[in-house]
């Protein structure tokens, strides 16, 4: 369980990248699943858990030879992903939010809401690197 | 020179150049002092000039992009011109992903950011 500190987050960043590398994942895997990481908590302390000090987010992390797979649980009510607009769109290109699940979904294998949406579960398999 | 926290200034002929004095440009809180920091340059200027380069940069999240994009708006407002350069290929993957290297004006380094600025100082 994390607060938001950027001390246990950079922990955990660490723990994280150490798996990874014991498993012999290379560069590109670090650069993008801590990338996933930081969106994915930030999307947790920010928008699910709005700020409030006093609430945590959850993370569970897997790690082995094939695969690497976190799950980000704040304390909010969850949301649905499909209602967050394409920030690749003309209208919206220039505005300064809405590119974290968009930069998660393009570095990932898959990227999850488990209902009520308040769990992102993110997948990472080897060999498929950074798909974008 | 003037150092300043997550952000280094260099006032040049051509231009304000900025860069980065961490290489990863991902906590929120650095990011908001960065936005407050290239803001009150921007403001400062009648007609900004600005270069950021990511020299050293390795990591870099949405919340940064957001800030990018609310200085280029500023900027642009001004009618002045900003420039980023010196990105290192994952990093420049992350503006390609986000298709914002079509909004943001990328050059390749310093000189050939510099290069590109149009107009007098």
């Amino acid at each position: 369980m994390l607060r938001e500190q950027r001390d246990s987050i950079e922990t955990l960043q660490a723990d994280v990248g150490r798996a990874l590398h014991e498993f012999g994942y290379g560069e590109a895997c670090t650069f993008a699943v801590r990338l996933a990481l930081e969106e994915a908590l930030v999307n947790g302390f920010r928008h699910g858990n709005k700020g409030d000090a006093s609430k945590s987010v959850t993370v569970r992390c897997h790690v082995d030879a094939g695969l690497m797979q976190l799950e980000v649980q704040d304390e909010g009510e969850g949301f649905n992903p499909e209602t967050v607009p394409d920030p690749t769109a003309e209208e919206n290109i220039e505005i300064p939010s809405g590119r974290g699940i968009m930069l998660m979904r393009a570095y990932m294998t898959s990227v999850e809401y488990v209902p009520p949406g308040n769990c992102l579960r993110i997948t990472y398999r080897r060999e498929e690197g950074p798909r974008a | 020179m003037s150092a300043q926290g997550p952000i280094r200034i260099s006032t040049e002929p051509e231009c304000t150049r900025v860069e980065f004095t961490e290489k990863h440009v991902i906590d929120e809180v650095v990011i908001r002092q960065i936005g407050n920091e290239l803001t009150k340059l921007v403001d400062a200027s009648p007609r900004p000039r600005l270069v950021v380069s990511f020299t050293g940069v390795e990591h870099l999240s949405s919340a940064a992009l957001g800030t990018l994009l609310t200085v280029m708006n500023r900027v642009r407002a001004k009618d002045g011109q900003l420039r980023l350069c010196d990105i290192a290929p994952q990093i420049l993957q992350i503006f390609e992903i986000t298709k914002l290297n079509k909004v943001l004006r990328i050059e390749k380094d310093l000189a050939a950011a510099k290069a590109s600025l149009g107009g007098a100082a």
